[in-house]
Parts: structure tokens; sequence; C-alpha cells
């Protein structure tokens, strides 16, 4: 097929979509459901695409695979794409994660339905390169794209302080990414490539280390998010649209852990070390400071946002712990928070889409009229506050594993997380759905609806398979992490010989 | 055969809770209590041949995860521990399912009440068999997530929604621990792994490591924080707030999880890992200390409760504390073997209890109870059984477990075994007073219910029926005590009723048990028997030879139990059959005291506000004042404030003037021509 691979085709299937809804006319009912499908039809064919790309895909193997070059910008600046092992599951993540949003959007969004979902496949394609992207212009491009659909999604069809949301989601994520946009150019300069595979074997200057893992660390701190730069993850979740919120959780956040591995901890091995103790305080802060605030919530989604910083505060700890448990933990995590998070986003459309309103006060017993309902948002409360046999379980304790590894102060205080997020999380379920359902306006509400069903039943699936047996995932980071951890050796080492003649 | 005794109440779990609603009650019931039996009888014959055969395998079911040189397995440690951890859990727990068919039978819920308790069975199932500290980890969270969902069953009334809460969120304290726990012996170990650990702890005896900045005996460290993780699950002092409050679950509930398996696990942990624990002398020492404090403690509060299943849940919290010393001197079996037997009666007291509560249509404060004996003769010949053993009468199972506990600490001669000795002694004394209490107050004297005439009894002054006050409860008859306590003529017009057959098979069961265990099986938990019984399941190292001394100890101190017993029984008399004025002219005589007993040592409030408070307050103010004002405000917020500035400024510079622009223009230029002389200068 002209040369491109199946990763091309991953990259265009959406747009294809997405043109599709573009020539539908007119606003009719027929328009706007012919849309719906289309959109659902695209991400589910996507996903099978990836599907397939997964079966071709060798875990066991750390290099770069599914690799395809075309000519680009120069001859040093390609069109390149390829997957390992850290990618693989995210980009699946991501093409699995589309087909709920489009579904957790069918009724709840009337107007301007063909640009919303033009928007959403846009916003796949974009997410899909930033995983598979081999060439860090490509990797920037995609990274930056991304931005545009978000933006749009928050600012159209988002709730009453949409424009600020969207413009402090923007701004932010956007200062970090001129930081990024000069270390690759710093990198060009100083590799003359900017070739992904090529980076991870060229040796920077410990000096140019340091400057470029803090460029890039100001763009993936911001998207992670990483306290002090988490604020705002709440607006833009609360404002979003439950599709929105799902994807911003689910994968958008995961772009900046990704970043961390596909970029600091490798090209710059040195720089990490040096600054793993600075990234260690912002996790710890981020997982206590935020879980309380977390728990002081008035707002359900707001609550689950910060319960995420939190989330994410385990995942940079387990990166930056630079051991098998930390690294392959931290990277579970990501899938199993993009999950949980996904669905508890969902479970909380759920009711908003009844009832219109987020705030936990306005909820109470809803166990009496949606018992089904009540099953699931406990499923998935549990695999939040890291329940063993939920997938939060497995990535939760790797990282705090690795993180005790490298130091246990780092893990005590992290591990207090287990403690917050049983009290915030059960608060909230306690709060919403347990107790007497005596607010009139709660009286007639219904319990899940066959499409809400259906959205449920695989997430609850999987999170519990994930729970139980991991393999499938913690397999595809085995090979990567053991390639990065022999890179690591020599940088450690240093470290380790500079703190014996310290002493 | 172990797959299928470990696997059987997840069947019936996921039977009664997805089909539940289809099939409807009864099948659900019918189910989940026919797999129970199975597996409980399966138990049992695991038991013999693994105890008094040569049946200790080890399982493999599948594999977790791997990471690194971390192995976590799927996996069955079947020996003698985890065979008698088997018949405990599901003998009780099949003889609670049958039980609940007739305490529940009013209940619309029952598909789900029947699928939680058989999740928690099969939790508890694999905690005792787990292979590897993290499949025990997955157990013990599991229960945890049972006692969670049963406590908070009836989930209209907003106490038991608190206590669930309480329960699961102080459990996580203890499991903070537990984690840590298992993070330092994986580092020390390099394996989470049971077999991979026990035969290398002497090697590492003497390895230090460092924990928050200081060098710490490795071992003493690791087993410290695990015993964290036990001191939250068995509700030992500092974490035992939730036990009490967890007595909002239904009371079959409570017999099942709140004292005979869930609770114990702690116990279970500290034998299980007493080839650790062993190489750790200050570990232990610290159990011995909480032990005791716990069997102290919890006593003293037992004694002026008047909740009748508050009195038993704090004789639970009590019991434990004595098997947490058995522990710590170092008499593994001796702790798992009052662990053994306590399952049989105090199971026995919590079902004879609710055989009460269903006669008096959910009435639990003893104050409205008295003189039942006439009109459930039955049910108090069962409680009666379940307290001799209990206080120890001679030849009952408690006799022998109980006394054997004491007499171990007080064979240890070590300090901390000497206070242990001391509180246990004192604990049993007081044991023996509040379980007489109960009985006397539940079944003999007047009765005092049937009218309003307890008005002393103002429901403010009253922790035990305080809360129904603030509840509002409209589950249709299942629970109604509320009701009662405003309309006591409605509910108690009618006379107390002897419970049903399904109720009253279970009591015989546990009776029998509760009469004859300690008989039976002390010699081979404890004495001559040990070595073939126990198989090394148990470690103690070779100079541990506090068994043996048990037996030669100074004539009294075996006999001071029974008289501590017989003491507590006279003074019980005295005080609820001869003279019933006592009780209240020594609380008034003593109010501080009473008070503070009344008020469990005021834990509650002290914790609500060293730790649930300042909590709140801080996150309010890390959202309000760090979030919003400094991070937005200095952030975002404040730049976008100063950019909104910075053009008005200069909007106003644009007045729109050609003498304003020039003049401009020329301080532009003169700055120019200023800045190139200077530099040409240089």
């Amino acid at each position: 097929m002209l040369g491109f691979g199946i990763l091309s085709g991953l990259l265009i299937l959406p747009l294809v979509g997405a043109a599709f809804i573009l020539t539908l006319r007119g606003d009719s009912e027929a328009a706007r459901s012919n849309a719906r499908w289309a959109a659902l039809a695209t991400t589910i064919v996507t996903f099978l695409l990836s599907l397939v790309a997964w079966g071709r895909f060798d875990a066991g193997n750390s290099a770069f695979q599914l690799v395809e070059s075309h000519a680009w910008l120069a001859e040093t600046i390609r069109f390149k794409l390829g997957v390992d092992g850290f990618s693989m599951p995210f980009i699946v993540l991501t093409t699995f994660l589309m087909p709920f949003c489009i579904l957790a959007s069918w009724d709840s969004i009337q107007n301007r339905v063909k640009e919303y979902f033009v928007a959403f496949l846009i916003l796949e394609t974009t997410m899909i390169g930033v995983f598979a992207a081999l060439d860090l212009v490509l990797f920037y491009l995609f990274f930056e794209a991304g931005l545009i659909p978000m933006f749009l999604i928050i600012g159209i069809w988002g709730g009453k302080r949409r424009i600020y949301a969207s413009f402090k989601f923007f701004l932010y994520t956007l200062l970090g990414s001129v930081l990024m946009l000069l270390a690759i150019m710093a990198m060009y300069w100083a590799a003359g490539t900017t070739d992904i595979p090529t980076l991870l074997t060229f040796k920077f200057a410990e000096n140019l280390q340091t400057w470029l893992w803090l460029a890039f660390f100001a763009s993936f701190a911001v998207k992670m998010p990483m306290w002090p730069v988490h604020t705002w993850l709440p607006d833009a979740h609360v404002e979003a649209p439950t599709a929105g919120s799902v994807i911003l959780a689910g994968i958008l956040l995961k772009m900046g852990g990704y970043g961390f591995i596909r970029i600091s901890l490798p090209m710059f091995p040195d720089a990490s070390v040096y600054f793993a103790p600075f990234v260690f305080s912002l996790s710890v802060i981020a997982i206590i400071y935020t879980s309380l605030v977390a728990m002081m919530q008035e707002d359900m989604k707001k609550l689950i946002a910060y319960s995420s910083v939190a989330h994410m505060g385990f995942v940079t700890m387990g990166l930056f712990s630079m051991n098998p448990q930390g690294i392959q933990g931290a990277m579970f995590q990501m899938v199993s928070h993009g999950l949980v998070s996904g669905a508890l986003f969902l479970c909380v459309g759920v009711v908003y889409d009844r009832m219109h309103t987020r705030e936990i006060r306005a909820y109470g017993g809803l166990v009496n009229r949606m018992p089904l309902y009540a099953v699931v948002f406990l499923i998935f409360t549990m695999a939040n506050v890291g329940l063993p046999g939920t997938s939060g379980f497995v990535g939760e304790f790797l990282s705090l594993m690795g993180a005790f590894r490298a130091n246990t102060w780092v893990s005590f205080f992290a591990t207090t997380g287990v403690i917050l997020s049983a009290a915030y999380a059960l608060w909230l379920y306690r709060r919403v759905v347990y107790g007497v359902l005596d607010k009139p306006s709660l009286q007639g509400i219904a319990d899940l609806n066959r499409r809400e069903i259906i959205t449920f039943a695989p997430l609850v699936l999987l999170v519990i398979y994930y729970g139980v047996h991991p393999g499938p995932i913690l397999d595809a980071f085995a090979a990567p992490t053991d390639a990065l951890m022999k890179g690591y050796e020599a940088a450690l080492q240093t470290v380790k010989t500079a703190a014996v003649a310290a002493h | 055969m172990y797959h299928a005794i470990v696997f059987l109440p997840l069947v019936g779990f996921l039977i009664a809770g997805l089909f539940g609603r289809i099939l409807g009650a009864r099948p659900s019931e019918l189910i989940t209590t026919g797999l129970l039996m199975v597996a409980a009888v399966l138990s049992w014959l695991a038991f013999f041949s693994v105890a008094y055969g040569d049946g200790a395998t080890r399982i493999q079911v599948a594999q977790w995860m791997v990471s690194g040189d971390l192995v976590v397995d799927w996996a069955f440690r079947i020996d003698t521990l985890t065979a008698v951890m088997l018949i405990v859990v599901n003998t009780v727990s099949a003889l609670v399912h049958l039980y609940s068919i007739g305490y529940m039978h009013e209940d619309p819920h029952r598909p789900r009440f029947f699928a939680y308790l058989s999740l928690f069975t099969f939790a508890m199932l694999m905690l005792v068999t787990a292979d590897n500290l993290v499949q025990m980890f997955f157990g013990w969270e599991g229960v945890g997530l049972a006692s969670y969902l049963l406590i908070g069953f009836w989930y209209q009334k907003d106490s038991a929604n608190a206590a669930a809460m309480k329960a699961f969120i102080v459990n996580r304290v203890g499991d903070f621990g537990f984690l840590l726990g298992i993070f330092t012996l994986f580092v020390l170990f390099n394996s989470v792994t049971f077999d991979q650990i026990f035969p290398r702890v002497a090697e590492l005896a003497n390895n230090r490591f460092h924990f928050l900045g200081i060098e710490w005996h490795a071992l003493t460290i690791a087993c410290l924080l695990l015993f964290m993780g036990a001191m939250g699950k068995s509700a030992q002092f500092l974490l035992h707030t939730w036990l009490p409050d967890a007595m909002e679950g239904p009371t079959p509930v409570s017999a099942l999880i709140h004292a005979a398996t869930m609770v114990t696990a702690g116990v279970f942990m500290v034998a299980r890992l007493s080839p650790v624990f062993e190489y750790a002398p200050a570990a232990l020492t610290v159990v011995t200390i909480i032990g005791g404090i716990t069997a102290f403690f919890a006593a003293t509060v037992g004694l002026v409760q008047n909740d009748i299943k508050r009195v038993i849940a704090y004789s639970t919290c009590s019991q434990l504390g004595y098997m947490f010393v058995a522990l710590g001197v170092g008499a593994y079996s001796v702790g798992v073997f009052h662990l053994f037997t306590h399952a049989f009666f105090k199971a026995l007291l919590f079902l004879g209890a609710g055989s009460v509560i269903h006669a008096m249509h959910h009435e639990q404060d003893m104050r409205h109870m008295g003189a039942l004996r006439r009109y459930i003769p039955f049910t108090t010949a069962m409680m009666a059984i379940g307290t001799l053993a209990l206080t120890g009468f001679p030849f009952t199972a408690g006799y022998y477990s109980k006394d054997a506990v004491i007499e171990a600490a007080y064979a240890s001669h070590s300090t901390a075994g000497s206070f242990a000795f001391l509180a246990t002694v004192i604990a049993a004394f007081m044991t023996s007073f509040y379980s007489w209490r109960l009985f006397f107050m539940t079944f003999e004297g007047s009765a005092r219910w049937g009218h309003h005439g307890h008005d002393a009894h103002a429901p403010h002054d009253h922790e035990g029926v305080e809360h129904d006050a603030r509840s509002r409860d409209v589950e249709p008859a299942s629970h109604a005590q509320h009701d009662h306590s405003h309309d006591h003529g409605h509910g108690h017009a009618h006379t107390p009723h002897e419970s049903p057959l399904v109720m009253l098979v279970p009591l015989i069961v546990l009776a029998t048990g509760a009469l004859l265990a300690g008989i039976i099986f002390h010699g081979a938990f404890i004495g001559e028997g040990y070595e073939e019984f126990w198989k090394g399941a148990v470690f103690t190292r070779p100079d541990n030879h506090i068994l043996e001394e048990m037996h030669h100890l100074p004539g009294w101190v075996p006999l001071l139990p029974t008289l501590m017993m017989i003491l507590g029984f006279l003074l019980a008399v005295y005080m609820y059959i001869i003279d019933s004025k006592q009780p209240a002219k020594l609380a008034a005589d003593h109010p501080i005291l009473y008070r503070f007993l009344l008020n469990k040592w005021y834990f509650d409030e002290l914790y609500d506000a060293i730790f649930v408070r300042p909590a709140m307050a801080i996150g309010r103010f890390f959202w309000r004042t760090g979030d919003q004002r400094i991070i937005d405000g200095l952030g975002p917020d404040g730049i976008s404030a100063r950019v909104l500035d910075v053009t008005r400024g200069v909007v106003r510079v644009q007045t729109g003037y050609l003498y304003h622009y020039a003049f401009a223009m020329l301080i532009g230029v003169a700055a120019l021509v200023t800045f190139y002389l200077f530099r040409g200068a240089h």
C-alpha cells in the first residue's frame, strides 16, 4: 500500500472518518445520527487495526518495530513511525477508549454534532501520532497539535466557565512546549539529527543534558500534571464534556509520562539521576497535597481530577526510581489509570446527563434507584483506591516498591497516599451512592440504560482482568525496561562513586 | 480438592451476585450455603490429611505478576497452619450462612447479603492459603472490602455507612505498615515467597537496614512494619477504634468477620511469619506489650457497655490481645490454639446474641432486656455455654487455650512477659465479670422490656443508642431498631420468641465446639503431639523452650485464671442478681471513671481532633489558599491580570495627539544616541 505500514493506517483512518463526517450535509437529525455512527464505526475499525498491530508486535524484542520512514522536512527530519513495548500499550489504550468516548457523547452532545466528532477523530490521530512518532520534530508536531482539538472541545462543548478553563489549559501546556521546541533545536544542533532511535544512542554532554532535561521537564510536568503546575487540570476536567474528560485523563495525561520514558530518562541519564530527588519531592507533595485537596472537593469531577494528579504522582515517582519495579509499575499505573479514571469520569457523566449537576451535595442514596450503577461505581472506586485484584493495585504496588528500593523516605510518604485515597474515594461514594434517597429531584432517576451497560461492561472486565493477570501489559514493558536499565547502570554507577567519594 | 475449597465460595459469590435478582432470594441462599457446606466438609478432610497425615503441599494456580526480580504467583501453601484456618473459616462461614437464612429472612436484599458473605469467605481463604506476601495482601484487602460492604449492608443507615468507611480507612492505616513491611522483606530477601524467605532468615539475622535515615536491625523493622498491618486488621490498641463501630453490620456478619475469622488474620499473619519474627526479638516484645495492653484496655471498656453486641465486640478485641501475647512470648501454637477455640465460642456468643436480638425485635440495648431465660430457654443455654467457654470454666475450650496464654506469658520470664501476665490475669477477671454481667442483664432479673420505664437512661448519655436517634431508618422491617427506640410500646408488645430451627442448629454445632474443641485438640496444638501435628508450620528457634517451661510452673499459676473467673462471676452475681442497685451507685460515685470507660477512653474524640479534623482543615487550606490563591494567583490568573494591566497602560499611551508621539520619538532617539556614544567610549 504505497509503502505505508500499519501505523500510518492508524493515523489516517480517523482522518478519513473525519473527512467523511465533514461531507455530510445539513444539521438534520439524520445527519447527526450518521455522524455518530460514522464516528463510532471509525473508532472501532481503528481499534481493530491497532489490535492487528499488537498481534504483529513482538513483546520480547526491545527494538522498535513496525518501523516506517518517509521523506519529510529534510534528510535528517523524516516522517518516521515505529513502536516498542513502551508505546504499543498506549496506542491500543487510545484506540480502545475512543469508542467509549463516542458512546458517551451519543445523547449528551446536541449542538454542532458533526464538528464535535470531527474534533475527536482528529484528536485520535494526534494522540496515536505522539506514541508512534520516531522523530522528535514529528513527536513535537503531534504533541502540540493535540492541544487544538482539545482546546476546542473544552471551549465549545464545555460547561459554564469553559472559556477560562480552555485558555488556562492551552496557555499552561503551550508555555511548556515552547521550551521543549528550543530543546529539540538544541538537540538537533548537537546531534545532527532528530531521529529518536539515533538520539537514544547519542551521548549528550552532561552540561547540555541538564538544560535539555529541564526544558523537556517543563513541558512534560505540565502535561502530567505535576505539582505545582497542576491547577489547569481540575478546571479543564470540570468544564470539559464527559468524553473530553475521559480522553484528558485517559490519554493526554499519559503523554507526559510517555515523554519522560521516551526522551528524558534514556537520552539524559545523568541529568535524570541528578534531578531524581527533585522529582521525588514533587511527586510526594503531589500525592499528599492533592489527596487532601481531593477530600475537600464539592464537585465530583474536580475530586476525580485531583485524584488523577495524585495518581500521576505515583507515576513520576516510579519512573525516577530507576529500577524495573518502579518503571514497570509506573507504566502500568498509567495504563490502569487510563482505564479507571476514564471509567470514573464516565460514571460521573451518567448522573450528570440525568441531573445536570456535578455537585456532590445534590446526590445521595442513588443505590436505592440505581443498583447497577452503584456496583459499577464501586468497582471503579475500589480500583481507584488500589484494591488488590483490580488493575489499580498492580501499578501502585510496583511503583511504591520501586520507590522503596530507591529511597525509603519517598516510599514512606507516598504510601500514606494509600490511606488518603481510601478516605476521599470512599467518602465520595458514601455521599453519592449510600444513604436515603430523600432529595425530590432524584426520585425519578433511572438506572443504567443499555448503551451505558455496553459502555461499562468491557471496562469492568478489563480492570479486573488486568488486576488478576497483568502479564500481557507488564511483559510488553519488560523488554524496553531491561534495555533502559542497561543504559542506566553507567549513570547510576558514577553517582554511587561520587557518593562514596563524598563520604 | 484445594481448588474446590477456595473457589467454591467464589462461585457462590458470582452466582448470587450476578444472578441473585433473577434467581430470587431462596435459590441464592441455598446455592451459597450449599457450596459453603461442601467447602467446609472438604476443609475437615484436608485438615485430617494434613495435620494427621502427610498432606502438606504447594499448589501453583497461575502467575500474577513478574517485574524484574519480583515474581508473584497465585499459589496455595497448604500446611497445618493453613489447614487449621481452613476449618475455622469454612466451618464458621457455613454455619453463619445457614443461620443467616433465618436471621435475615425479612430482608429484601438477601441475595446481596449472601453474595457478600461468600465473597468474604473467598477472600479469607485466599489470605490463609497464600504462598507469598502479596497474595496474602490480596486476601487481606479482599476481606477488608467484604467487611466494608457488610458493615454498610444497611446503607440507608448513616451510622452504618460511617462505620463501614471507618473500618476500611483504619485498616488502611495498618496496610500502610504492611506494604512497607513487604517492601522491606523484598529488599532483604529479593523475594516475596515464603518458601524462599524462610530458609534464609537465619543467615540474614544480623543484617542492618536503613529506613528513614536510621539504621535498624533489618528483621526487626520488617516485623514491626508487618505487625502494624496485623494491628489494624486485628483491632489492636491504637488501631482498634473501628471494631466496635463495625457492630452496625448484621449480627451474623459480626460473628463471622468481626469475631471468628477476619480479625484473627493479624494473628494468623504473625504465626505464618513466625520464622521471621523468631529472629526479631525486639519486635516480639512490642507484640507482647501491645497484646497485653489491648487485652486489658478492651476488657475495661467492656465492663460498662450496654449494647449487647458491643460488649462482645470489646471482648473479641480483648481476646485478640491474648492471642498476640502468646505470639509475642514465642508460643505461636498457643496463640493459634486460642484463635481456634475462640472462633467457636465467640461465634456462638454472637449468634446467640443475634438470636436474642431476633427475639427482641432488633433491640440491642441490654437495659431493655432481662428475664429472657423463661422465653428463650434454648438460646439462654447456648449463651451460657459460650460464656462458660469464654471465661475459662474448667474443661471448656477457653479453659485450655486462654489459661495456656496466661501460663505462657508467665513462663517467658521477660519484663514484657511479666507485664502481659499481669494484664491478662486482670483481664481474665474482667472478662468473667462482663460476660456474666451480659448474661444476667439479658436473661435474669426483671423484664425491662414492654414498657417505657427506662427514662433514667436518656439516649444522649449512652453511645450505644445514640446513633439510633441520628439515623433515619426506612428499611421495611429488617432492622427497625430506630423505630423502637422511639416507640417501644409497639415493638415489644408481644413477647420474645425462640428463633427458628435454622438458626438454632448452628448454635448447637458451635456449642459443641466451644465445649469440646479444647479437650480434644489441646494435646495436638500445644501438648505432647505438638511436633507431629504442626510439622514445622509454626517455627520456633532451637533455644525457644516456652512450651516446655509452661509445664513447669509454680502450682499457683495455672490456678490463678480459674480463680479470677470465679471472682468475676461472684462479683457479677453480687452486682446484678443480689444487689442490683450497686452498678448505678458505683457509676454515680465515680462519674469520671465511668464516663472515661463508657466513652472508650475517648479514642474516637482524640483521633477526630488530631487526625480527621486537621486533615480536612489542611485539605481545605491547600485547596483555597495553596491552589487558588498562591499557585493560580501567581501563575495563570496573576499573569493574565498583569497582561491586562500592561495593555491598559499601553492603551492610555495611545492618545492620538501628534505631539505626544513626536515627544516619545525624541526621547527614543536621544536614548539610542546616548547608548551608542557610551558604547563607542568603551
